[in-house]
């Protein structure tokens, strides 16, 4: 399995070793962490909720597909669920290829759908105690303001 | 009539007040499934920002609902 969910603090230097081969030239990573903001708003921490099956189902379908499309050696994702501080890992993705070009555009795509399209959802706790959605409590909120502009992801 | 079984997730979860239902409806596809359940979800259209999924595979909101399936609503997503 090259997607996988996690409650524990996610290892990058382990992920990064099962990643070696001899043929790479490259590793790119990314790693989405916990910041101290939102749209204004301090946060002070995050909590992930994952329906883990198609968590995993869709992230390895999204992986099969870049690696189809580019010429890459190796992939691994990692997505935490849970309770996460700032600074916290909440997201790896780690791509090995003979050449840099091809992790670099390979790590883009597999992120950017991983955040679109995994049941994946985060409530963000507030400095003021408060907490909330995101992505948002306006866009599936009720009849009246339905009708907005914003992107999603 | 037939019987779903219908799963809330985060936002949709806390507005229904439960993880999940059996209900019995008359609904023939997902979106109308989700417009006669929007009392629970609070949301009147979820087309280009919820997502659902029958038995464990994502699906279109026109996707038909039969008898005994489990219905997954998830509100929008936010990975990362």
């Amino acid at each position: 399995m090259r997607m996988s969910i996690t409650d524990q603090p996610i290892d990058t230097v382990a992920l990064r070793q099962r990643l070696f081969h001899r043929s790479a030239g490259a590793l790119v990573a990314f790693e989405g962490w916990i910041r101290d903001h939102n749209e204004g708003r301090t946060v002070t921490a995050l909590e992930y909720e994952v329906y883990k099956p198609l968590a995993v189902s869709e992230g390895e379908s999204i992986i099969a597909t870049v690696c189809e499309d580019i010429d890459v050696i190796d992939v691994l994702a990692v997505h935490r669920e849970g309770y996460l501080d700032i600074g916290g890992c909440a997201v790896w993705v780690g791509v090995v290829s003979a050449h840099r070009d091809e992790a670099f555009r390979a790590c883009r795509r597999i992120i950017d759908e991983i955040k679109v399209r995994l049941p994946i959802w985060k409530k963000e706790h507030y400095v003021e105690g408060d907490s909330g959605w995101v992505n948002c409590e306006r866009c599936a909120s009720h009849a009246h303001d339905h009708h907005h502009s914003h992107s999603h992801g | 009539m037939k019987t779903l079984t219908v799963r809330y997730f985060a936002l949709f979860r806390d507005r229904a007040r439960r993880d999940q239902e059996q209900i019995r409806t008359e609904a023939t596809s997902a979106l109308s499934l989700f417009a006669e359940l929007e009392h629970r979800h609070g949301t009147e259209d979820p087309r280009g920002h919820c997502k659902v999924a029958i038995n464990d595979v994502m699906v279109d909101w026109d996707a038909p609902v039969n008898d005994g399936d489990t219905v997954l609503l998830f509100p929008p997503v936010a990975g990362g």
